[in-house]
């Protein structure tokens, strides 16, 4: 096996000697790369933004912004990456150098204050600014959505970086500004070339060992043989552990690479999703084909995260405040279940069993996300936070709902924040089901939603806010069907 | 016009430009304290022992288990400190404490090889303590009359004899939030030992000069033996003023102890639960207007939550006092503060330095008593503008007040008011589940330390025999563009170009006994040092250019880099000048000094004429409220701020928008939550992390924002015409917060008064819907003035106790 190396802005770099638990951020800082900051160190703030060399969904390879803080540097055995200070072309010896497009714009519009928040922005910018299937918009004057720039700019790019200056007018425009990356473009030829490879990984330093298999039948022979192996797709949640609670771990095993983990299939009566695709990957491929997905993903923390974050890892963790479990819950999910013995399939709504706990045994990996077909038309998801982007539910209400005739012939309801675990609304389901669809239905079963769950008091929200908040949702839910089909 | 604001021809102030450092921001080449880690050999690395209560005090330290981990290098505690065990200026904070003051208090500090290993070992350092009661929230400490330092009163007019001829009496109390900093970049210090036992500190400090003069103080040296230099902070706010003065005390000790650099860089758990907030406050109030509704008289205590420390509770409680009037006169009024003593952390210097909370005080009255007094809010604010002749409860005349009136008229104008309101009627009556709203409020800032003796300023300014001109000066640069704006200042009080200027890092062996980089002063007290500096070396230029150009000195003009004299069309270049002068042995450097003239203030009966000037500015700010869930959308912004002539108009304008959009964070979102149970985690900051305390992200920033400089504002006092930007815009956004109060009454019928907790979270948004809606004043009325009965929004005070502390609760996988 080689010895593990990543290269940086085009040089290579041995990983070795760092730990295996030591983050891209750090490996960049002490190797004298300190444009990447530290701002949070729980991918919250985004000044550590790099860009990775991955699949791509429209090209051979996507520059994917990612944050360096939460990815161990070994996870990036083989592979590319970019810092801001790769960015710019160095000029000759004490003239400035030639800066990147988007470093351009930043700079020139006031986009960075203090400047420590500025390298990352960059970095999520110029992400955006490879996006092969960014396009300037025809009618560039109606930028009615300022959301999205006339040339194609989606700012939900950077979602996941904070500026505690500016107020961010001058970075909105700055990206609204930067054009397409020329044909010259040494990064934009870059994606015409297959991505590096994923490489198999045994990095160990003193008693720990980072292990990145190349098959799925190795890794779960593996995971038998380590129980305590800690998996890792993309590494946001772990790498908070790390980074945060100080936690380590003398098995890291990553799974974010192997291609049985990384299908999308349609079936005829169902659409299976791999559990180790990104949830940016899992939005592009599908496209809007489930809306209820469609709806979820900008509300899903940042695009930083969702660039390396999957499913798997989401219902993994089983954390209560997850955001995809209350949408596969009201979809009907199940998940593919794999060991080295074979494969079980468990309905979602069975899978969790207490508070981050569930049915998945050890040495068992998820492998897939199964969503029965064909689609209910009704489906809306609620997500109740302090801050619009980027932040964890206080609650989360997910419905589909197939109505016929103006009855309820039948409606799934999923919810988060309200208990445990993720949990179902039955109560409500069945109040619903058989019933007209109007005001007099909805506001009988409004309190039967308020009532469901256990929601606690926290930093988040109350208790007695939470509740509101489900019965709200349902009348929050008709009013928005009506009014769209009165409009 | 004064000789201070007198600008000559082709000025390089007033050109808009980006900041001097957007290069390097932009390629990650920007030096920040820490990044120099990397270029320090031998550096060991500094990790604190963190005591996880309240309160107690600390019967045994033993660090002895630390020693025995690989890498620990030494502990330093309170026996190994030479000189003062003191991390402040009042004597109230030991550096190394034997009493734990408050959640997560480091007691000492571990030097590792790595920082891994100086984290391992300060896990295993044992400390033993014998907790004490503690007091965690405001209304406990008030309840137990803990309080400390000063309790100013300020008196103007005779109250009871203005409450006796007021037609409305209005009584009520509102507590708010602290604030979290949240500066990017975490506290951090680098410090070694130099030639000669002086010890060199690279510290990110607003504040050189007393990190200097604390580090001293600890060390037991003098300040000569000290050098302090702050290459630029990645953000301060205030948070830099006096908290990074014991982390560079605790490199600064550790590097004399070992020999070796040492670091201190605090990460953000330990930067969150270590280092001081904008305080919190409580207000009850008395306010009495005539049948016209202009205010009569006003009765108010205000309480600052000051934590466990005085650190600087006292002034910023001063100037809370003095703007608890904003712009509106108060004939008779009686003002009392104080700063309650809670095992907290020491709250400190944030953006505005009490006076956001001052004006919030006021500004939650307006909006409160408006529907009362059956007015229009803008109305009833208008009215209480105040005129000429007028002083403030301070006794400071008013001298401009028509430009509280002139940019409250044309931002109505700039943002179309009138015709806004007929469209956001109309959507309001067509949308039962949606409702906007739109409030314009305005502001009056004092520009000053209110102590006279910090309005001082210094400068040192090389020139090169090539022509190049250095620049030091004694502000720090944080972001605000302070840096750029000196270079604009030389650039042109020399005449010549800005790319002939440089800016060298901030150091205490360049300029001495410096004021804080604070209170919105750093360009008006360093600017004009510079300018006095940049005058000496031209003054003594100019001489050289007359016998060259065969004329007087004063007819000769350096304009662009070239000199020339009046009706005559010989040229002497800059370079050739400057080389000249040189070979003349004329003196090239300068040392500059700069004193605020025509301040006075009186602490003890708190009245003088504390402000050179005032800034105003004015702000109309449109919201959507969702009346399902409270969640909003701050729609449309326009602002109308007065920074006299802006010294440069990009950094101007930033600063207005940045400050605006950290104001709505503190009023709408930021939502410091403390543990106040009997558990056994009380006193721990609850949301001590990004993903608990949430900044505002693009989703608050306004969806159209413009903000425009008010134009012919030439300010007398001040230099080349400027004002004062840094704090001021951060109080416009008390427009966001009446918008929203505005937007939750229109749920209900109107001449509903409609409480608000602060911070205006959706949750709190809701409840004031769900308020105005029963048409129930009384229900959030007692769950009243923020406090959080029912466990809803307010500051850390959850009823039933019932508190989840799951920070592992994070979205991702």
């Amino acid at each position: 096996m080689v010895a593990a190396r990543i290269t940086v802005n085009g040089k290579e770099a041995p990983i070795s000697p760092a730990a295996p638990h030591t983050t891209v951020l750090d490996f960049l800082r002490e190797r004298g790369l300190t444009g990447t900051k530290e701002g949070c160190a729980e991918g919250e703030c985004g000044a550590c933004s790099v860009l990775v060399a991955r699949p791509g969904v429209n090209k051979p390879t996507d520059w994917v912004a990612v944050n360096a803080c939460l990815v161990p540097v070994a996870a990036l055995d083989g592979q590319e990456i970019i810092t801001s200070e790769g960015l710019a072309t160095a000029g000759e010896p004490g003239m400035p150098p030639t800066l990147h497009p988007v470093q351009e714009e930043m700079a020139v519009r006031g986009g960075s204050q203090c400047g420590y928040c500025t390298p990352g922005f960059v970095c999520s910018m110029a992400a955006e600014y490879y996006r092969p299937d960014r396009c300037a918009h025809a009618d560039s004057a109606d930028s009615t959505d300022h959301e999205q720039g006339p040339n194609g700019f989606d700012l939900h790019a950077l979602s996941g970086n904070l500026c505690r200056c500016t107020g961010y007018r001058p970075i909105r425009d700055a990206a609204f500004a930067v054009g397409m990356p020329t044909d010259e473009d040494p990064l934009a030829q870059r994606r015409e070339q297959s991505p590096p490879a994923p490489v198999a990984t045994e990095y160990v330093q003193n008693d720990s060992v980072f292990l990145r298999k190349s098959t799925l039948a190795e890794t779960l022979q593996l995971l038998r043989e380590r129980p305590d192996a800690v998996v890792v797709a993309g590494s946001t949640d772990w790498g908070v552990e790390v980074n945060i609670r100080s936690r380590r771990a003398d098995c890291v095993v990553a799974i974010d690479r192997l291609s049985e983990l990384r299908e999308l299939r349609v079936e005829s009566d169902h659409i299976e999703i791999g559990a180790a695709l990104t949830l940016t990957e899992i939005e592009r491929r599908l496209d809007g084909g489930i809306p209820l997905l469609a709806e979820l993903f900008p509300q899903f923390a940042s695009r930083l995260i969702r660039n390396t974050a999957t499913l798997g890892g989401n219902l993994g963790t089983g954390s209560p405040i997850g955001d995809s479990p209350p949408v596969l819950l009201a979809l009907e999910a199940s998940v593919v279940l794999a060991d080295a013995d074979g494969q079980r399939e468990v309905p979602l709504a069975d899978y969790f069993t207490g508070y981050r706990q569930s049915v998945r045994r050890p040495g068992e990996l998820i492998r897939a996300v199964r969503i029965p077909l064909p689609l209910s038309p009704i489906t809306a998801f609620h997500k109740i936070a302090k801050r619009r982007f980027d932040d964890i539910s206080s609650v989360a209400v997910a419905f589909v709902l197939d109505i016929e005739d103006g009855i309820v012939r039948k409606a799934r309801i999923g919810l988060g924040g309200v208990a445990a675990t993720p949990i179902r609304a039955l109560t409500t389901e069945a109040a619903l089901e058989g019933r007209p669809w109007v005001a007099e239905t909805v506001e009988a079963a409004a309190p039967v939603l308020q009532a469901e769950g256990t929601p606690m008091n926290d930093h988040r929200a109350s208790a007695d806010y939470r509740s509101a908040m489900l019965g709200q949702s349902l009348l929050k839910l008709h009013a928005q069907t009506t009014e769209a089909v009165s409009s | 016009m004064s000789h201070l604001s007198e600008r000559p021809e082709k000025p390089v102030v007033g050109v808009s430009m980006p900041h001097e450092s957007a290069v390097l921001h932009v390629t990650g080449t920007a030096l920040y304290t820490d990044d120099l880690n990397h270029r320090t050999k031998d550096v060991l690395h500094a990790y604190p022992v963190q005591v996880m209560k309240a309160h107690g005090r600390i019967t045994a330290l033993r660090t002895e288990p630390a020693l025995a981990v690989p890498g620990v290098v030494r502990v330093l505690t309170g026996a190994d400190v030479p000189g003062v065990n003191d991390a402040g200026m009042k004597h109230d904070e030991p550096l190394f404490p034997d009493e734990v003051m408050f959640h997560g208090h480091a007691v000492a500090w571990v030097l590792g090889e790595t920082l891994e290993a100086a984290r391992l070992g300060a896990a295993a350092v044992e400390v033993e303590l014998d907790e004490q009661p503690s007091l965690i929230t405001l209304q406990e400490a008030i309840a137990a009359g803990s309080f400390h330092g000063a309790r100013p009163m300020m008196l103007t007019g005779d109250v009871d004899a203005g409450f006796a001829d007021s037609a409305h009496v209005f009584t009520g109390e509102f507590q708010f939030s602290d604030q979290e900093h949240f500066y990017l970049e975490t506290h951090a210090a680098l410090a070694y030992i130099d030639e000669a036992e002086q010890v060199f500190v690279q510290s990110s400090t607003q504040h050189p000069s007393e990190t200097q003069e604390i580090v001293a103080h600890v060390l037991g040296l003098h300040s000569h033996e000290v050098t302090v230099q702050c290459l630029r902070m990645g953000g301060g706010f205030g948070g830099k003023e006096m908290q990074p003065h014991g982390f560079a005390a605790v490199a600064a000790l550790g590097a004399r102890l070992t020999g070796r650099p040492v670091r201190v860089r605090l990460n953000r758990t330990q930067d969150l639960t270590m280092s001081g907030k904008r305080h919190g406050f409580h207000a009850t109030w008395k306010i009495g207007f005539d049948a016209e509704g202009r205010i009569q008289a006003l009765d108010a205590t205000l309480t600052a939550d000051g934590g466990w420390s005085l650190d600087l509770s006292e002034p910023v409680v001063a100037r809370a006092l003095c703007h608890i009037d904003n712009t509106y006169w108060i004939p008779n009024a009686r003002i009392a503060g104080r700063i309650a003593r809670t095992n907290k952390v020491s709250n400190t210097a944030f953006r505005g330095f009490g006076g956001p909370q001052g004006m919030l005080v006021i500004e939650d009255i307006m909006g409160r008593c408006a529907p009362l007094l059956g007015l229009d809010p803008m109305e009833l604010r208008e009215r209480n503008f105040y005129r000429q002749g007028q002083s403030t409860p301070y006794g400071q005349p008013v001298v401009h007040p028509e430009r509280i009136s002139a940019v409250w008229q044309q931002v109505q104008d700039n943002a179309g008011i009138a015709d806004r309101r007929r469209e956001i009627a109309a959507f309001n009556a067509a949308h039962p589940n949606t409702k906007r709203a739109l409030a314009v409020t305005g502001l009056k800032f004092g520009i000053s330390f209110n102590l006279t003796a910090f309005n001082q300023g210094g400068a040192l300014v090389l020139i090169y025999k090539d022509g190049s001109v250095l620049i030091n000066h004694g502000g720090t640069e944080m972001g605000q563009g302070l840096h750029t704006k000196m270079l604009q200042v030389a650039a042109t009080t020399l005449g010549i170009p800005l790319h002939k200027v440089r800016l060298a890092p901030t150091r205490t062996d360049k300029v001495p006994n410096t004021s804080a980089t604070a209170a919105s002063a750093g360009a008006d007290l360093n600017g004009a040092a510079v300018k006095n500096a940049c005058e000496q070396l031209r003054e003594r230029l100019l001489q050289v250019a007359a016998t060259l150009l065969g004329s007087n000195a004063s007819d000769v003009r350096i304009v662009e880099g070239v000199a020339r004299t009046l009706g005559s069309d010989k040229e002497l270049a800059w370079d050739d000048l400057v080389r000249t002068a040189y070979f003349q042995r004329v003196q090239l450097s300068a040392a500059g000094f700069y004193r605020t003239e025509g301040l006075h203030w009186d602490a003890k009966t708190f009245r003088g004429s504390p402000f050179k000037y005032f800034a105003h500015g004015a702000a109309a700010a449109e919201v959507e409220v969702d009346g399902f869930t409270g969640a909003y959308r701050i729609r449309r912004v326009d602002i109308v701020h007065d920074v006299g002539d802006s010294l440069s108009p990009m950094i101007d304008i930033g600063q207005v928008e940045g400050g605006f959009v950290q104001g709505a964070g503190w009023l709408t979102l930021e939502d410091l939550r403390w543990d106040a149970s009997d558990g056994p985690n009380r006193g721990r900051l609850l949301t001590q992390a990004a993903s608990t305390y949430k900044l505002p992200s693009f989703s608050e920033m306004p969806e159209e924002f413009n903000v425009t400089l008010l134009e012919n504002a030439t300010e007398e006092g001040a230099v080349y015409g400027s004002k004062a930007v840094g704090e001021p815009p951060l109080m416009l956004a008390f427009s966001v917060r009446e918008a929203l109060r505005q937007a939750a009454a229109a749920f209900g019928s109107s001449g509903v008064s409609v409480e608000l907790a602060s911070p205006a979270t959706p949750e709190a948004v809701y409840w004031a819907i769900q308020a105005a809606r029963q048409g129930d004043v009384s229900r959030n009325g007692h769950a009243r003035n923020g406090f959080a009965t029912n466990g809803h929004a307010g500051n850390g005070h959850v009823a039933n106790g019932r508190i989840q502390t799951d920070a592992k609760a994070l979205s991702g996988a």
